[in-house]
């Protein structure tokens, strides 16, 4: 019940709405109730409605308002990329933008495979079934 | 970030006569919603202010001001004049905006809803960006902490563009965060 996720300098954020849907930035200031100052290796930094973002958990340790080179390095020393994408959050909007980008050939590998898949799971449970039963 | 009022510098000078070779010039800086409203705000204000009008005075330049540095979160102090359904009040506003332009919007859309005052009953005497420690209203000085830090308590479901909209919804929204 207690909250986990607080808005704070060097929170960082998933962009849910608008140009920049999908990026993840870095909460640098706080504006006012509503509003933070919102920041990214390739966006110039502006303001955002808190509306617009989700918080995640991951969170890096920057002092109010860096500049652009020691956010960057911030950054990179908490290897937020990497956490990112290990993270089960992360990993399925890999799969969601892998999805959406198939084509028609990608399709038919995925449909054989599926096949092959629950061929072998099949196989499997009538093993375990033939072991009971008998 | 587009905003609806735009600050202006104005400069004006009223018609050379006979007796004034060399009237004075005045430069204003106004907030308007475009050039044409700004000139007319000029006008109007000289008028008040000096015996000058448009029909014998001419307008030497108009130039929008634009931010110098919109990356950064200031405290704008707002001095304004504004007229009520009994009279006019003085009036003085802080926020907390990254550029002049949002706190004057900010102020505007603050003055309608809270004193149901419209825009052209508002007059903006002088603006400033004020040093934290000199803030005076408590709901900006709350901000002034660097090591501020607040929960989002409920988290709005929307969906991420307008064309994925639904009228009705299978199930009922989750709203924590």
């Amino acid at each position: 019940m207690p909250f986990k996720r607080y808005v704070e300098v060097g929170r960082i954020a998933l962009v849910n709405y608008g140009k920049d849907y999908g990026k993840l930035v870095v909460i640098v200031d706080v504006i006012d109730q509503n509003r933070a100052l919102v920041d990214a290796p390739d966006m110039v930094r502006g303001q955002m409605n808190f509306k617009r973002l989700t918080l995640t958990d991951i969170k890096i340790d920057i002092k109010r308002v860096p500049n652009k080179k020691t956010l960057i390095a911030a950054l990179e020393a908490a290897d937020v990329k990497n956490k990112w994408e290990s993270s089960s959050w992360g990993r399925k909007l890999i799969v969601q933008k892998k999805r959406a980008s198939l084509n028609d050939f990608d399709r038919f590998k995925i449909m054989l495979a599926k096949i092959k898949k629950a061929g072998v799971v099949r196989q499997e449970l009538a093993k375990l079934k033939k072991e009971t039963t008998c | 970030m587009s905003y609806k009022f735009h600050q202006f510098q104005v400069v004006g000078r009223g018609l050379p006569t006979e007796s004034d070779e060399h009237p004075k010039i005045y430069r204003m800086k106004l907030w308007a919603t475009n050039e044409v409203r700004a000139k007319s705000k000029f006008w109007y204000f000289l008028r008040k202010l000096k015996k000058v009008k448009k029909s014998n005075g001419q307008m030497l330049a108009i130039n929008e001001i634009f931010e110098k540095n919109p990356t950064t979160i200031k405290n704008y102090g707002i001095w304004l004049r504004y007229q009520s359904r009994t009279g006019y009040h003085n009036m003085y506003k802080e926020y907390r905006d990254t550029t002049l332009n949002g706190g004057i919007e900010q102020m505007y859309t603050e003055m309608a809803s809270r004193h149901r005052v419209r825009h052209h009953c508002i007059q903006v005497i002088k603006t400033a960006t004020i040093p934290a420690k000199l803030c005076k209203r408590e709901s900006t000085k709350q901000f002034h902490n660097s090591k501020i830090k607040f929960p989002l308590v409920f988290k709005k479901v929307r969906l991420p563009t307008r064309k994925l909209k639904t009228t009705y919804k299978a199930s009922r929204p989750n709203l924590f965060v």
